[in-house]
């Protein structure tokens, strides 16, 4: 008694019908993404490529190419990205590597020290910045009152202050990835390391460092992004001198009304972010790059 | 012999040899935690500079922002919009997570991504384009502007909260429901959802901070009647800096360690 | 006080197919179950079996085929429809409810409440010998009382057939074989349908009425206990249940050659020139220099001799090369009179004990 027919047709739509509902649970998710973001950008796009009269036109990104403003909006923003990326690594893997060799214990508690400003508001961070980096603010009343300079320096409303705020911001996104990859790392690898006869330093350059690398690498991704595409540190502390990719964006809609040429300028720097991240999903798992939070 | 000169690896290092690296450490740790807490004292001080410490005491901030109209309707706002956006996301995003999660097929990764990309694009980008529509459709400046916007910024964080939770969630347990008499529907109910519950709790909360502390897209949509407290913050800092604002990034840093706590709390109670 | 005794149901399974991509995990599976059979599903990881499981709970939705559980065609309906409790190897049971909360969900799921429901999971607890431990949480149990539990919120709805997907398998060696011990007498005091997953064939063997041995998707063969040990029905079976040496034997004219030498069989031999011999290493003698009047006697050399605690593995060669085993209980007297290392043994087995197999080189 070999019935075929029947069942087979009807289990396909069972299967399917059930799949389809399991999908539209996520429907109005999709739906709200796609009204909020995917129609808006969309519409960006279309709109770096029309001139005013509403024709086709690439007179928007041509003069990216041509006006010098945007020559410096690139270097300034390359500029602090890369230097924050560094001194992100400079100082965030030290930390991350006493707080890999802690007790859980001990290591929680210090990473208490990391996390509250983490999940404290960006706009508190900086403002705390402004205040203690300010000619009258306490970093320059300390410097003066114990002699080590005379003139009250210029540590905010330009690149320093904007680094210093930048950095201040990123550590925990370098950090934190790179905690977990190292704690990740197989402690007996280091006991055979020294057993075959590795002096301490050689076995944290042979072993540890690269083992190391994909968590800093992640980390080192996430950051360099993020910068790429900051706009309110670099707004409050580079005092209107330090313009960067969204800072300029921002400017061509509030003074100018220019919306080509903010689309343009947006359109490029997607397509940026978008390369960084392709590249690093070659280097890691994408959910390696996406474990932070996007301020 | 003294702790110094105790191991401190498995490679034998002592950990007197370590202790630039401890010093180090220690100084980043601090360059990280102690500007934020500067504001606190900055706040209770008589005077428009911060003075170390300050010479005169004073509430006067305390009672400029809540004695200041303006200051409280943004206030208020700002905790509608987080409430409204982490009860819109926090669902949206947790149906989402399970039912990609659930449904086994190859679309589902490609959606899945799709729900992440609010964290890849640019928000300078998404705010102007949102601008550009909510002109246009009538949304700017309005309470439900602001919340739908700031929602498809939590949904990815609510997603990957919860994904991450489905993944370690033992899903034989729905399965057994299932096979008791449950519907998937009432399995998950009262069988999955009770038990993923901490990781609901941290991602409403994120949801609420990610709406809470949001500045780009208020710098937009967020204007007139309906301006967040961050936007109004922003302005203020880049006009002339007020020493309100200390008192309330003091508030704000007390909101944000209570509900750190919470999080922590409500996470020990299920062990 | 017990659980009643519902009448139990058959079940059958008809042109059972399921395929993922190019595998095919169900190759037109056909199956009989009987009213309150314990039916064992017998085999390797990736034979089919968890999948026909899944099948019948339920789960895993086949291509095409037919199941029933007695008159009812349940192909088609959900698992929450289809009347069955299920045990699962890691117990699955619900951290965040206490014993007689597990217990009473399906009760619950049925609109089964108040004084009913808790004299049900009372008569639950007690069929499992866990009376009174209603009030404990998941985590204060042992393993073996965490199957009881997973065990009574399966039956305490009385379902018409019972699946249990490698129940066992956590546990250790000895809780293992009590509980086997109790399973079967739980089957037998409720007469349920019950079908029983299982990788370890001394387990099938132990507790089942009948076996299906599943590979590749198909069941190679279903039969008894016995049946399936003394005749197995090819190579796969003969080397999957119990101990065996298969030795290569050759038809010259009416008669079958093994190592050269003519061996006396039982039962039906394959068609063909070649076939394969089965023997059981336990059902193997050896034999002095005279000796085994009635009996296939092979000459052989000792290649080794492993001590077991109750028994002895003695291994051995033919005049061809193959290696053949015999097994025997150690006693103090047989232990000091064993042959060396390359001695040259006389071993005997009954024409009862022969079973030739089908060819499949």
């Amino acid at each position: 008694m070999h019935d075929d027919g029947p069942n087979a047709a009807g289990l396909k739509r069972d299967e399917r019908r059930e799949r389809l509902a399991l999908l539209g649970l996520s429907a109005p998710a999709l739906l709200l993404v796609f009204v909020t973001m995917v129609l808006p950008v969309g519409w960006l796009f279309a709109l770096s490529f029309l001139a005013d009269d509403a024709t086709f036109s690439l007179e928007h990104y041509r003069r990216m190419l041509e006006q010098p403003s945007y020559g410096r909006t690139f270097v300034t923003t390359f500029k602090v990205s890369v230097f924050t990326t560094a001194l992100c690594i400079g100082l965030g893997y030290p930390l991350a590597y006493a707080l890999s060799q802690m007790s859980r214990r001990a290591a929680g508690l210090c990473l208490i020290a990391v996390l509250l400003p983490f999940w404290t508001s960006l706009l508190v961070r900086t403002y705390a910045w402004l205040v203690l980096l300010q000619r009258k603010g306490l970093i320059n009343e300390w410097g003066i009152g114990l002699g080590w300079w005379d003139e009250p320096l210029a540590l905010v409303h330009n690149l320093t202050g904007t680094l210093i705020g930048m950095v201040h911001i990123m550590l925990p996104f370098l950090v934190l990835p790179l905690l977990a990859a190292m704690r990740s790392i197989d402690a007996d690898l280091l006991k055979a390391a020294a057993n075959l006869g590795a002096s301490p330093a050689r076995a944290f350059r042979t072993v540890f460092l690269p083992l190391s690398l994909p968590g800093l690498l992640a980390g080192t991704l996430i950051v360099f992004i993020l910068c790429l595409g900051f706009y309110v540190t670099p707004a409050v502390l580079g005092g209107g001198k330090v313009i960067m990719v969204s800072n300029h964006i921002a400017n061509d809609i509030e003074l100018f009304f220019n919306w080509g040429a903010a689309s343009a300028l947006g359109v490029v720097l997607l397509v940026l972010t978008l390369a960084l991240l392709w590249a690093a999903t070659r280097l890691l798992r994408l959910e390696q790059v996406l474990g932070g939070s996007h301020r | 012999m003294s702790w110094l000169d105790r191991a401190a690896s498995d490679t034998q290092v002592t950990h007197r040899q370590r202790l630039w690296l401890y010093a180090l450490a220690a100084l980043v740790l601090a360059f990280l935690a102690l500007p934020t807490l500067i504001v606190i004292p900055m706040s209770f001080s008589g005077s428009q500079y911060l003075e170390f410490p300050p010479r005169e005491w004073s509430l006067r901030w305390y009672r400029n922002y809540l004695g200041s109209s303006s200051w409280m309707q943004a206030t208020a706002t700002s905790f509608q919009a987080g409430a409204l956006t982490m009860l819109v996301a926090t669902p949206l995003g947790t149906l989402a997570a399970y039912g990609l999660f659930a449904s086994h097929l190859r679309a589902a990764r490609w959606l899945h991504t799709l729900m992440l990309t609010p964290i890849i694009v640019p928000v300078i980008l998404v705010a102007i384009g949102v601008f550009y529509v909510y002109v246009k459709i009538r949304l700017v400046n309005s309470l439900a502007g602001i919340v739908l916007a700031h929602s498809m910024l939590a949904l990815p964080l609510v997603m990957l909260v919860v994904g991450s939770a489905l993944k370690s969630f033992d899903m034989n347990q729905e399965m057994v429901a299932r096979s008791l008499g449950a519907s998937r529907a009432r399995a998950f109910w009262t069988v999955t959802l009770p038990q993923i519950r901490f990781s609901l709790v941290s991602a409403a909360l994120l949801s609420f901070l990610t709406s809470f502390d949001e500045v780009i897209l208020a710098l937009f949509i967020a204007g007139g009647n309906n301006s967040t407290l961050t936007r109004n913050m922003f302005n203020a800092l880049r006009d002339q800096i007020d020493p309100t604002i200390a008192a309330i990034s003091t508030l704000m840093i007390v909101v944000t360690t209570l509900g750190l706590l919470l999080a922590q709390f409500y996470g020990r109670k299920r062990d | 006080m017990t659980l009643r005794q519902r009448a139990a149901v058959p079940i059958t399974l008809r042109g059972l197919r399921k395929r993922y991509g190019e595998v095919r995990a169900l190759d037109d599976v056909d199956l009989d179950v009987r009213s309150g059979e314990f039916l064992t599903l017998l085999g390797p990881s990736g034979s089919g079996k968890t999948t026909l499981l899944m099948v019948l709970a339920g789960f895993i939705r086949p291509d095409q085929g037919r199941l029933l559980f007695g008159d009812d065609e349940v192909t088609r309906l959900p698992p929450h429809q289809r009347d069955i409790g299920m045990v699962f190897q890691n117990y699955a049971l619900f951290p965040h409810m206490d014993v007689a909360a597990n217990i009473a969900y399906p009760l619950k799921l049925r609109g089964i409440g108040g004084a009913e429901q808790q004299r049900r999971v009372e008569a639950a607890l007690q069929t499992v010998q866990l009376a009174g431990y209603g009030a404990r949480r998941i985590d204060q149990l042992s393993g073996g009382q965490r199957q009881r539990v997973a065990l009574a919120r399966a039956i305490v709805f009385e379902p018409r057939i019972v699946l249990m997907d490698e129940p066992l398998s956590a546990l250790d060696k000895q809780l293992r074989e009590r509980m086997q011990i109790e399973l079967r007498q739980l089957h037998e005091q409720l007469g349920t349908t019950t079908i029983y997953v299982t990788h370890d064939q001394r387990e099938a063997l132990t507790m089942s009425d009948r076996v299906a041995v599943v590979n590749g998707g198909r069941i190679v063969q279903l039969d008894t206990p016995r049946a399936l040990y003394e005749q197995p029905a090819n190579r796969f079976v003969a080397e999957f249940i119990g101990e065996s040496s298969l030795l290569p034997v050759q038809r010259d004219g009416d008669v079958w050659r093994c190592a050269g030498q003519a061996i006396a069989h039982s039962g039906a031999a394959p068609s063909g020139a070649r076939a394969c011999l089965l023997l059981r290493p336990e059902r193997v003698r050896l034999l002095g220099a005279e000796g085994g009047e009635g009996l296939n006697v092979l000459p052989a050399q000792v290649s080794g001799i492993v001590y077991q605690g109750d028994s002895f593995l003695l291994q051995a060669r033919l005049a061809d090369g193959h290696a053949i085993s015999l097994r025997g209980i150690a006693g103090a007297a047989v232990l000091d009179s064993l042959p060396a290392p390359a001695a040259a043994v006389r071993l005997g087995f009954a024409q009862a004990d022969t079973v030739l197999l089908p060819d499949e080189t």
